[in-house]
């Protein structure tokens, strides 16, 4: 087996892991969300409230915004 | 100074909007140019014998590629950076004089690199390898600025109030980091002059590849530079301006990231469908079309997206000229990703490669989908950048159907000449003799390229209407902020 053969298996195998890690990430979302440990779909209102004096959907830290205000 | 409440700060969002409009205008005049000269070659010779060097096709087609590319697109790229970027962040520029000063000074190291790009290109200085065509010292800057503009993007994230990273982040953070990948390794060169000890022009270089390896690299490169400059950015822009503007969550924000982790991983497999019956191994031909073939589904995943977030308010899209522009690019987008699949089949890219199909396949991308994407982005923002009303909702509307008009008219005499072109340069008797000389190619298409070159001159039209717009909005009723809320205020 020459380099140019290892070079075509290792990017089939290798593409075919990656299409395994894609198909898990897509089971991750949707068992998060079931499970109830995420809500992605209010990530959407991020780009609808977007004022700088809008609530953020997700603070940063409760500690950073002390840490700024004081 | 703390009584003043806080505003985002849109100072170098408005220089490079200014920039996305001139080297708009400039791009797609020398685009029109190009179109004329190739249905009348007397253009060629535009100012006279004397400066036919200057005025030719072969001096201005990298101008007019480089100046939608790296000027039009880019400039729009960077401006909604400026903008979106603060807003999803919920953090303002005012907020750090540092990233105020980086965002300025990448702005004009940009500006002194499009001065640098422009006289040499125009002098004929190039390295020969398409849309990469700038010198050693000009990369040089350009990876400078590229730097800049990475610090900016995680400067600001670095200070956000807003913990998650909004769709479009991902997609401008994608953008940033596919480009600086492919950039640096496409433009490994050496420098004649210094390696040689002293022969020839001090900027003149090689590339470091030679041969199939250069050609790889090389279409790595211009397949990506088209994913991750005409692509990857306009999607982040659409993910912010249509939902935004039409006041309606992203349909699915799921859908919305599995499309982003399906289109980075696809994406960078498929540049092999450049260089099909070439020399590189027929394995990499054929996993180039299988990868082009799939690319259809996160595309369109991308786009179907966005047309359902106007699920139960298409109304808008017939009240709105702004929404219009963004529902036809999101529809260009699945049409040109249909598009270039198929040409990637091996059967059907023997007909198309080297024909004006596939520069059809080009302008309804980039025309329908980048430059409209762009152009409605720059309409939502002049508004909340100014803090006026948009000048005429008219004149966008009647902008609108001009341009559509003028990239129906382009692609399909496209289509039409490119398969001419490909059944007449492979038409061949029952002896294997070839049925057609070139020139027979040239005098049937003559038509076809007349048609072409009217299209592009209604498309620029519309660009200038455009500008004009923008200009005249910076003088326009001023507005409240509440009015600015999603739908943007214009004057009938
Ligand atoms: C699923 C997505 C797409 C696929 C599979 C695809 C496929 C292709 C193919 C097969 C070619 C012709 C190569 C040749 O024979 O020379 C091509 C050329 C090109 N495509 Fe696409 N395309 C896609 C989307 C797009 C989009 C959305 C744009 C722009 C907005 C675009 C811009 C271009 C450009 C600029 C070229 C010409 C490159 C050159 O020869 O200089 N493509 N594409
Ligand atoms: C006013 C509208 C425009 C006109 C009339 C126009 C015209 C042209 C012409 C005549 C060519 C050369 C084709 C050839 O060599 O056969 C070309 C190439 C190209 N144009 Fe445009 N153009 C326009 C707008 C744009 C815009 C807005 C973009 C990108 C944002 C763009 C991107 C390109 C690219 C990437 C190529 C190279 C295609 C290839 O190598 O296959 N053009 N254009």
């Amino acid at each position: 087996m020459d380099i140019a053969d290892i070079q075509a298996y290792a990017y089939f195998f290798f593409t075919g892991f990656l299409v395994l890690v894609l198909y898990g990430y897509i089971y991750h979302l949707y068992s998060s969300e079931r499970k109830g440990e995420r809500d992605y779909e209010k990530y959407g209102d991020i780009a609808l409230n977007d004022e700088v004096t809008d609530k953020p959907v997700e603070t940063i830290s409760e500690k950073e915004i002390e840490k700024k205000e004081a | 100074m703390e009584n003043r409440p806080l505003e985002y700060d849109y100072s170098v969002a408005k220089l490079f909007m200014f920039t996305t409009i001139v080297l708009g205008i400039v791009g797609m005049l020398i685009g029109v140019i190009l179109a004329f000269q190739l249905a009348f070659p007397s253009i060629n010779l535009l100012l006279g014998e004397g400066l036919a060097e200057y005025t030719n096709f072969s001096r201005l087609r990298p101008l007019h590629t480089d100046a939608v590319i790296f000027g039009f697109t880019l400039s729009g790229v960077f401006a909604t950076w400026y903008y979106i970027g603060q807003r999803v962040l919920k953090v303002s520029m005012a907020e750090s004089g540092f990233l105020m000063f980086i965002g300025k000074l990448h702005f004009w190291l940009y500006v002194v690199g499009v001065a640098a790009v422009v006289v040499s290109l125009f002098m004929g200085i190039t390295t020969s390898k398409e849309y990469a065509e700038f010198e050693w010292p000009i990369d040089i800057a350009i990876v400078i600025v590229w730097v800049l503009w990475g610090i900016s993007v995680f400067g600001l994230i670095g200070i956000r109030r807003e913990r998650s990273l909004y769709i479009s982040i991902w997609y401008y953070i994608a953008t940033f980091l596919g480009i600086a990948m492919l950039y640096l390794f496409n433009n490994m060169e050496v420098p004649t002059y210094f390696a040689s000890g002293g022969i020839g022009a001090w900027y003149h270089s090689v590339s470091m590849y030679s041969g199939t390896n250069d050609a790889l690299v090389q279409w790595w490169y211009g397949h990506n530079a088209v994913a991750f400059g005409f692509t990857v950015p306009i999607v982040a822009m659409i993910y912010y301006f249509l939902p935004k503007e039409s006041g309606q969550a992203v349909y699915s924000y799921k859908l919305s990231l599995l499309s982003f982790w399906g289109l980075m991983f696809v994406y960078l497999w498929a540049g092999g469908h450049h260089l099909l019956f070439s020399t590189v191994p027929d394995w990499m031909q054929t996993m180039g079309s299988v990868f082009s073939v799939i690319l259809i589904l996160p595309s369109w995943g991308s786009a179907i997206n966005m047309l359902l977030t106007m699920k139960g308010e298409w109304q808008q899209v017939a009240s709105s000229p702004l929404i219009k522009f963004m529902v036809l690019a999101s529809t260009f987008y699945m049409f040109s990703t249909l598009e270039g699949p198929i040409q990637a089949i091996k059967s059907v890219n023997a007909l198309a490669h080297f024909t004006d199909w596939i520069v059809g396949h080009v302008h309804d991308g980039v025309l329908g989908w980048v430059g409209f994407m762009i152009m409605a982005a720059l309409f939502h923002m002049a508004p909340r950048v100014f803090k006026r009303e948009l000048y005429s909702k008219a004149l966008m509307t009647t902008q609108f159907w001009i341009q559509t008009l003028g990239v129906v008219l382009y692609f399909t005499s496209m289509w039409i000449a490119g398969i001419t072109q490909g059944m007449m340069w492979r038409a061949h008797d029952e002896f294997g003799n070839l049925a057609y000389s070139f020139i027979d190619t040239v005098t049937v298409l003559h038509p076809y390229y007349t048609i072409r070159a009217v299209g592009g001159l209604l498309y620029l039209i519309g660009f200038f209407m455009f500008a004009y717009n923008i200009y005249k909005t910076m003088s326009a009723r001023p507005v409240e902020e509440n009015e600015l809320q999603s739908a943007t205020p214009m004057a009938a």
